[in-house]
């Protein structure tokens, strides 16, 4: 991990000049280290009971339970068309499941609504991106702090002191994380010119412009060549140590998943075949049999 | 020299007219990336509630003032279209989130015959009179310099000033930076704007309202020149080569369109005319705007068109 980019972000946390744009509980605790914060993982942050999703006839998921624990990074798995981009879709209320509940820092998601969810602290990136093609790395990094600006649009209109100075204030937090995310060379280059690798990175960096309590990625490390493969995973990790952010992510890379999670979730044919720490996954025959085929777990 | 100025004003103020129907385009493109067909309709849909209404409330509540009457038959229509605004978003955009935006084309083609037919069964389809108390007789101005002086219309002035200050604040609405950073995000990527916490339904009706009440003020003007009447709705036509001279995105290049199409077409059925035989008023918008797209397909002032192959 560089020593700049994770000394940067502490600092943006101590002199971050808005009031109340920040709730209490994504604070780090002064010299968290990873140890410190997988020890902390205590509360769920969000738990999913007996969640049931259907399109038509097509069963995506069926009755997934699974609690995520603050501070947590927790994978979820499982071969394609397992149901993990829906789950995560359900989490960030874009489908309603028919049956189960989930809910979100104790409070229970009904009628899915993203903007919603997205207002109680949940960011997410995607995986085929989703970033604002014509406007530049900075415009979409703002973007993810526009739902914290208070300043009325005629204030912003004008341009007033208020809502200059509000604009000024959150400039500098999306700088840090520029600078967190080792993008300052192309702020200001349209997002739609950039490598597939470097968008990837804006797109977590507008998550992280919310200053989410959990952070869901979609494939973060999808279609990166090796370095940026390391360098998403130190963003990844470095985000969990500092801020406490909850991570939920997908990801097909093994080596990837048992490197960086806490807990791992497999999903297959839409159903839950195994939940734990990755080492106990690993060796989890019916994980072996999902994607190996029953020829692996017989021991052919 | 006092006749080509004559002409030159009558085909500004002409312009300044489409500008107004060319407005509601850009607003809706702004904030939807969706070339919205039903602006047509809605204009003469405005038209029409404000028509029959300033025609009623003073039956319904027996007062004579003209002016109370228009004022009123204006709030109501504009009152309505807020409601039309929240309809479409609530039946037709709502269910098409995330959809391609050809999908969404297609649906404000639906919303325009659905506008077109629904307004004339509610107010009726024959040619309603507005008149909003802008004296006829013409102006006559620098009659130092020109002999007979210079003509303009009153009409055209109240018409200008009117699309002079709508312009004016919807520049500032949009100069909002968080504003124009959430429009730009809705019309980018549904998905990844509400991600972020943008609100995408209420988005959609604040913009649409906003082309309703523009929608308004040009139905309005037109309607009290030419009649309210069905023909409000092809005005649009009018407006599409407007928007792609100026570039869909934005509203100076809106208004910029409208004057350099309302001058063209006057200057060239006068001067050209004589020449080609008449009638280009009627193609030459046109023709402009087919050369803009060979040229210069995002128009004057709109943003560049990137893509990757």
């Amino acid at each position: 991990m560089s020593s700049a980019a994770s000394a940067a972000l502490p600092r943006a946390r101590v002199d971050m000049p808005i009031d109340g744009t920040r709730s209490a509980a994504i604070a780090p605790p002064v010299g968290a280290s990873a140890e410190s914060a997988r020890r902390r993982a205590g509360a769920p942050i969000l738990v999913v009971e007996n969640v049931s999703l259907r399109f038509g006839g097509v069963q995506a998921l069926q009755d997934i339970s699974f609690e995520v624990r603050e501070h947590e990074i927790l994978s979820i798995i499982g071969p394609n068309g397992a149901g993990k981009s829906s789950m995560l879709n359900c989490i960030n209320g874009v489908y309603a499941p028919q049956q189960g509940s989930i809910t979100l820092c104790g409070e229970a998601l009904r009628r899915p609504n993203p903007h919603k969810v997205a207002r109680m602290g949940v960011g997410r990136t995607f995986q085929n991106l989703a970033l604002f093609g014509g406007m530049t790395v900075l415009q979409n990094i703002m973007a993810g702090r526009n739902f914290r600006m208070k300043c009325g649009i005629a204030l912003q209109a004008l341009r007033l002191g208020p809502a200059n100075r509000e604009e000024v204030a959150h400039r500098e937090i999306v700088e840090r994380i520029i600078d967190f995310l080792e993008i300052q060379p192309w702020r200001h280059t349209a997002v739609d010119r950039l490598p597939y690798g470097l968008q990837k990175r804006v797109d977590l960096g507008r998550a992280l412009a919310m200053e989410p309590r959990l952070l869901l990625l979609d494939e973060p490390m999808a279609g990166m060549n090796v370095e940026e493969k390391q360098d998403m995973c130190r963003f990844v990790l470095d985000v969990n140590d500092e801020f406490g952010t909850t991570v939920v992510l997908i990801e097909h890379d093994m080596s990837v998943v048992m490197d960086i999670s806490d807990r791992v979730v497999v999903l297959d044919y839409g159903r839950k075949i195994a939940d734990g720490p990755p080492q106990e996954v690993r060796g989890n025959e019916d994980v072996l049999r999902a994607y190996l085929g029953g020829a692996a777990a017989r021991g052919d | 020299m006092g006749f080509f100025l004559e002409t030159l004003i009558g085909g500004l103020m002409a312009g300044v007219l489409y500008s107004l129907v060319a407005l509601g385009f850009v607003l809706i493109f702004k904030a939807s990336g969706v070339f919205n067909f039903a602006q047509g309709a809605m204009v003469l849909f405005a038209a029409l509630a404000m028509a029959r209404f300033a025609e009623w409330l003073p039956q319904w509540f027996d007062f004579e003032s003209a002016l109370l009457a228009n004022v009123g038959g204006f709030l109501v229509a504009l009152a309505l279209m807020i409601v039309v605004a929240w309809s479409v978003e609530r039946f037709v955009l709502s269910g098409l989130v995330n959809q391609s935006s050809v999908a969404l084309l297609m649906a404000t083609l639906g919303v325009a015959y659905f506008l077109d037919g629904f307004g004339q069964t509610l107010f009726g389809s024959e040619i309603y009179r507005l008149d909003i108390g802008i004296p006829k007789d013409p102006l006559i101005l620098a009659e130092r310099w020109f002999e007979g002086g210079l003509l303009v219309s009153r009409e055209d002035v109240f018409a200008a000033s009117m699309a002079g200050a709508l312009v004016v604040a919807l520049t500032v609405f949009f100069h909002s930076t968080a504003v124009g950073r959430a429009l730009r995000g809705v019309a980018d990527d549904h998905q990844a704007a509400q991600s972020i916490g943008i609100p995408l339904g209420r988005i959609w009706v604040i913009v649409w309202s906003i082309a309703g009440f523009v929608a308004l003020v040009a139905g309005m003007i037109w309607g009290s020149k030419l009649g309210v009447q069905f023909s409000l709705s092809l005005v649009a036509l009018k407006a599409f080569p407007v928007v792609i001279l100026g570039g869909l995105t934005s509203i100076p290049g809106a208004i910029v369109g409208g004057l350099i199409i309302g001058m063209g077409e006057k200057l060239s059925e006068v001067y050209l005319g004589p020449l080609l035989g008449g009638g280009i008023e009627i193609w030459f918008a046109y023709v402009l705007a087919l050369l803009f797209l060979l040229v210069r397909p995002q128009g004057l002032f709109g943003e560049k068109i990137i893509d990757r192959v």
